[in-house]
This record gives structure tokens, sequence and C-alpha cells, in this order.
């Protein structure tokens, strides 16, 4: 009796052994092979596309690319940046939603709450801020370089106009969330960038034949934007709606857009052999 | 003259202005208290981080026209070279994985940009102010400092100018840029040669924007009004704004009485003028952006025949110009005069000749 336990131990003892031997190798397992379909074995090509190929969060890339457009002097890498810091800041951003309610009589209380008794709260909300500064930077320095190498060029000169649109969106998205404290800083600067929108031609009570159209306080364009005639609690609800979902919506869209117009258009644009005056046509080709 | 336009006199002069500047700066604490603002942080970075980048790219620049220059004068190595001033030996790979080349740098930019944040949110706090007051008007009260630059504008022009139909102008001026360029050189790598005019259009559109913001931050302060980097910013400073209107300048000038300009004070004589005003802007303005896009800057000398010497033109140019259409060329000529040009010339008007309008309407006034 005792024999015979002793050997089924044993033998059991052996192939625990064998089995683990077969998990050394972490890709050889079927949980690894079910999540990444393919190993990455460096030495093969083909394992290294399908890397990116059957990758959900890699796939917008191509397999390969030029060997110059790596370097970092040619893209600065400010648009991937500047994609990466609206991951941050939508990560932040819900994460801060999470403690504050838009309303006049809370607004300014949560953020107070979240400066001094969240924990990493004001951590948080300082994160939220910089990268959103430094998101508005970053897209003004991926259009510079987007400028300097002539990258709008034809194919792309839809995909440079989708830019400019995300660029607005930026900025707006800043100024939205500028007045979601509730505090005289956003007060103030939201009161003066409103008062631009009551002067717009036509639409605006203090614009050119805006009265002469029936334009008043009560019903003009500036009047739609803060939900009323002064900056009130129903501009902090509007703020807050654009800010965190209106407008991330809409730029997520222009943003998928913009990314699969890149890979349509034939990948980034260089680093491309320069081409010679002296192989310019004379008169542009026609269509 | 160009004998002393070089690397050293231009550094030299900018030490020179910088240590005059110094000396006069009244008050360091002012200047420190604006440059910390934790909200005026970015534009510090900015000062720094755009005359890098641009830096970086103009050295690319020059390496590529050298590579041009070479290459237009030898037709047979044209045939056999890769064309890049990036290294090439045959045998390599024209490209490369994405896995792991792409995605390791990727990787690091992401690591790198959370470290930056990291220390930026620890070192410095998110301003946050009393709660909001409509009874206590924050003075100066500011825009975030990206939108600076169209506050500026409203002391250059009505706020529909400035605050709606200037920001719509430039958006479209931009997203029509592509289609107006008829330039097929410089399409993906950096030169300034093949691109001159097209860059400094782009340049200088860029620059002004800047300009406008660093003025918006640093130079205005209570009241809106102009103290210059150093100064004190006085609250109960008071400007005796004595600005008036084109018309009226001219009408009430000695040469206006002497002319019998008079009726210029009235409609419609004041509207009539103001829309020759405006009008003829636009025509000078499209002369000059005309002679800028196809002036050779090299030749232009200020002796006679003037016909040649001030007008001397630019070979390349002219083979760009012919392949423009009249669409291309017209909507490039509107979007430059009302924006590049426009502004400029509005600010000096206001800021230098203390001219408020120069066509005023019963409907609007510009």
């Amino acid at each position: 009796m005792v024999e015979r336990v002793k050997d089924t131990t044993s033998a059991l003892k052996d192939r625990a052994i064998d089995e683990a031997k077969g998990y050394s190798d972490p890709q050889d397992t079927q949980l690894w092979k079910s999540i990444f379909r393919v190993s990455h074995d460096r030495s093969d090509p083909r394992n290294r596309s399908l890397a990116i190929l059957s990758n959900v969060f890699l796939h917008l890339h191509p397999a390969k690319i030029n060997r110059d457009a790596v370097r970092y002097p040619f893209t600065w890498g400010m648009g991937g940046i500047t994609f990466y810091l609206f991951i941050v800041l939508t990560f932040t951003g819900v994460l801060l939603m999470f403690y504050y309610h838009p309303t006049k009589a809370d607004a300014f209380r949560d953020i107070l709450y979240l400066e001094h008794d969240v924990p990493f709260g004001k951590l948080l909300r300082n994160m939220h801020r910089w990268a959103a500064h430094l998101m508005v930077i970053t897209t003004w320095l991926h259009m510079f370089r987007v400028v300097l190498t002539g990258s709008y060029k034809r194919p792309r000169e839809f995909n440079w106009c989708v830019g400019v649109v995300l660029l607005v969106l930026t900025l707006l998205l800043s100024f939205t969330g500028y007045l979601l404290p509730d505090d005289q800083l956003g007060f103030w600067a939201v009161t003066v960038g409103t008062n631009m929108a009551r002067a717009t031609p036509m639409l605006g009570h203090d614009g050119p034949f805006g009265p002469q159209l029936g334009m008043t306080a009560y019903n003009d364009v500036r009047f739609g934007l803060l939900g009323g005639s002064i900056v009130d609690a129903n501009a902090l609800l509007r703020s807050y709606i654009w800010h965190c979902i209106g407008i991330p919506l809409v730029a997520s869209i222009f943003m998928a857009v913009h990314f699969w117009r890149i890979r349509k258009d034939g990948g980034i644009s260089g680093p491309a052999p320069v081409v010679l005056e002296s192989e310019m046509k004379a008169v542009a080709k026609k269509k | 003259m160009k004998r002393f336009i070089n690397k050293w006199t231009i550094w030299g002069a900018l030490v020179v202005i910088t240590i005059i500047w110094a000396i006069n700066v009244s008050d360091w604490h002012q200047l420190w208290k604006i440059s910390s603002a934790p909200d005026n942080v970015p534009i510090v970075a900015m000062l720094f981080l755009v005359p890098f980048f641009t830096w970086l790219g103009i050295k690319q620049a020059v390496a590529n026209d050298r590579l041009i220059d070479e290459l237009e004068k030898d037709p047979k190595a044209a045939k056999t070279h890769h064309r890049k001033v990036e290294p090439w030996r045959p045998g390599w790979a024209r490209e490369i994985h994405v896995w792991p080349y792409l995605v390791r740098v990727e990787f690091l930019a992401t690591v790198i940009v959370t470290v930056v944040l990291f220390v930026w949110s620890i070192t410095l706090n998110a301003p946050l102010e009393e709660p909001a007051n409509p009874n206590l008007t924050m003075n100066p009260s500011k825009a975030p400092w990206y939108f600076l630059g169209l506050q500026e504008m409203l002391v250059y022009f009505d706020p529909w100018i400035a605050g709606v139909v200037m920001p719509s102008i430039i958006m479209v001026g931009l997203m029509a840029f592509p289609y107006v360029d008829s330039n097929p050189l410089g399409n993906g790598y950096y030169t300034l040669k093949q691109r001159r005019f097209a860059l400094w259009m782009f340049g200088a559109g860029f620059l002004m924007w800047i300009v406008l913001i660093v003025i918006g931050t640093f130079i205005r302060g209570p009241g809106w009004i102009w103290f210059w980097p150093g100064q004190t910013w006085d609250h109960n400073a008071v400007v005796f704004d004595k600005n008036v209107d084109l018309h009226d300048m001219i009408a009430t000038s000695a040469i206006g009485k002497a002319l019998h300009l008079g009726f210029l004070a009235y409609n419609p004589g004041k509207f009539i003028f103001g829309m020759l005003v405006v009008g003829g802007f636009f025509l000078v303005g499209g002369l000059f952006f005309h002679w800028l896009m196809t002036v050779d800057l090299k030749r232009i000398r200020l002796r006679r025949p003037f016909k040649e010497n001030l007008f001397p033109k630019n070979e390349f140019e002219q083979k760009i110009l012919a392949r423009t259409s009249l669409l291309q060329y017209l909507t490039f000529q509107f979007f430059a005069v009302s924006v590049l040009l426009a502004l400029p010339v509005k600010l000096i008007l206001r800021l230098a000749l203390t001219i408020k309008y120069v066509w005023v309407t019963p409907w609007f006034n510009i």
C-alpha cells in the first residue's frame, strides 16, 4: 500500500517536473498563444511582421517602414506624443470625474477636496492641467514639422485639413476645461472668450447686422454657448459636457480618420529622396 | 552692407540689446512673477522649444540643400546617388521592421513624456484662484495663453474681426494652404531653397502668432496697458488714449484743411474714403505679395534702371508661378493680404500712429 502511494507520488512528481520544463518558455504555452497568436521570435522576419499585424493596438502601423523614418530629427515624434498626451488626459480626466460635480455649489469645493483630501488628488489635477498645456505645444510643433518637411503636399492635403480641425478641437478642449474649477481665473477667461461671440456678424447681438436680424442677449450665439446671458450654472454644465463628452468624441473620430489616412496616403512622408529643380516639369500635370 | 551681417554681428547685437534691456529693468520681481506664474510656464518653455526645433529643422534643410546643389551640378551622380543625407550602403534594406525598431522608440517616448509630466506635476501646482465672483473683475483678466494672440488682436480690431472673422480666416487659410501651394518640390524632406516663399509665409504667420502671445503674456498688464518686461505693473496707471480715425486725422490735419478735405469727417465722405482705403490696401498688398513671390532677393539693388534692379525675377519662382492656377493665386492673395499683411499693418497704425479705424460705417468699423 505504502509502496503504491510512493510510486504514484514519484510518478506525479516526474510528470510535474516534465510539464514545468515545458512552461520554461512562456511563448510556447497555450495561454500565450491564445493571447498573442504569434511567438515573438526576434530572428524570424515573418513573426516580426505578425507582431504588428495581429495586434489590435499596433495594427495602425505598417509591418515595415522607411529605414530613416525612425530617426528622431526627422519627425521629432510630436504627432505620437500628442496622441499619447490625449490618452494621459483621458485617463486622468476620467479619474477626476469621479470627484467632480459640475454645479455652482460643488465645483470649487470639489477642487479643494481634490487638492487637500483625495489621495494623489493634487498630482492628478496637476498632471491633467500640464498634460493639456503640453498637448497644445506638441500639436503646434507637430504642425511646424509637417510644414518644414512639406508633408502636407500631394497626396496628404486632406489629412492636413483633418489636422487643422484637430488643432482647433485641442484648443477648444483646453478652453472648455478652463472654466471647470469655477474660480476667478476660469470665470474671467471664459467671460472674455465668450464676449467675443456676442460680436459674431449676424449671429451675435453686438455684431455687425446682428441687431438688424433680431439678435438679443437672449437668443444669440453667445446665449447658445453659455446656456444663459452670463457665465453661470448652465455655462458650467455645458462646459463640462463639451469638455468630457462632446469634444473628445468628435476629436476621437477625427483622430481615427487622421491616423487611417496616414496609412492610406502611403505612411509618413519621409525622409524622402530629394527631387531636383531640373527634374520638375514645366507645367503641372492635369489630375 | 552685406559684409557686416554675419553670425558674429547678429549674436553681438542680441547680446548688446539684452544688456541694455537688463540695465533698464527696474522691477525684477515683477518679471519673475509673470514668468513663474504656473500657467505661463508653457510659454517660457516655448521660448526655448520653438528656437530649438527651428534650428533642428534648418540644420537638416541646409544639409539637404547642399546635397541638392551637388547633384544639380553633377547629373551623373544624380542618377546613382541615393539622394538622402542619411548614410546608405548598397545591400542595406531600404525598409526596416516596425517591431522592434519603431515600437521601441515610441515606448521610450511615452516613458520620457510620463517622467517629464510627473516631475512637472510634482514640482508645480496648477493655479487655483478665489471662487468665481462676477462682482470682482480680475485685472488684467486674461484668456489662457494659447488664446492670448486673439485677445491681443482685440486691441487692433473690433471683436467681430479679432474674435470671429480672423480666427475663421486663419483656420480656412491653413486648410487651403496645401491646395494653393503649387510647388511640387520639397515633399517629404527638409529644404529651404526649394520652398523659399511657402516657408517664409508660414514662418511669418507662426512668428506673428507667437509674438502676439508673448505681448499678451509678458507686456500687457492691468487695464491691458503696455508695460515693458521688467516694468512694474501699476494698477493705477492711466493712459490718455488719443486714438483717432484715419478720416478724421486727415480732415483735421493742416494739409487736409489746406486742401479743403473737411467733407471726409462726415458721411458719405468718410464711408467712401474708408472703402477706398481698404480697397487700396488690398490692391497694394496684392502687388506686394506678387513682388515677394517672384523677386530674387539677392539681386535687389538700389540703382538705375529701377525696373531691373528693384524687380529682378527669380527664375525658379517664375516656373512655380507658371504652374499656379488663377484660382490658387487669388485664394492665396486673399488670405495673405487679409491676415499676414492686415495684422501687422493695423498693429503699426494703432501703436505707432494711434489710428483707431480706417473705415467707419454705421454698421461696422475696420
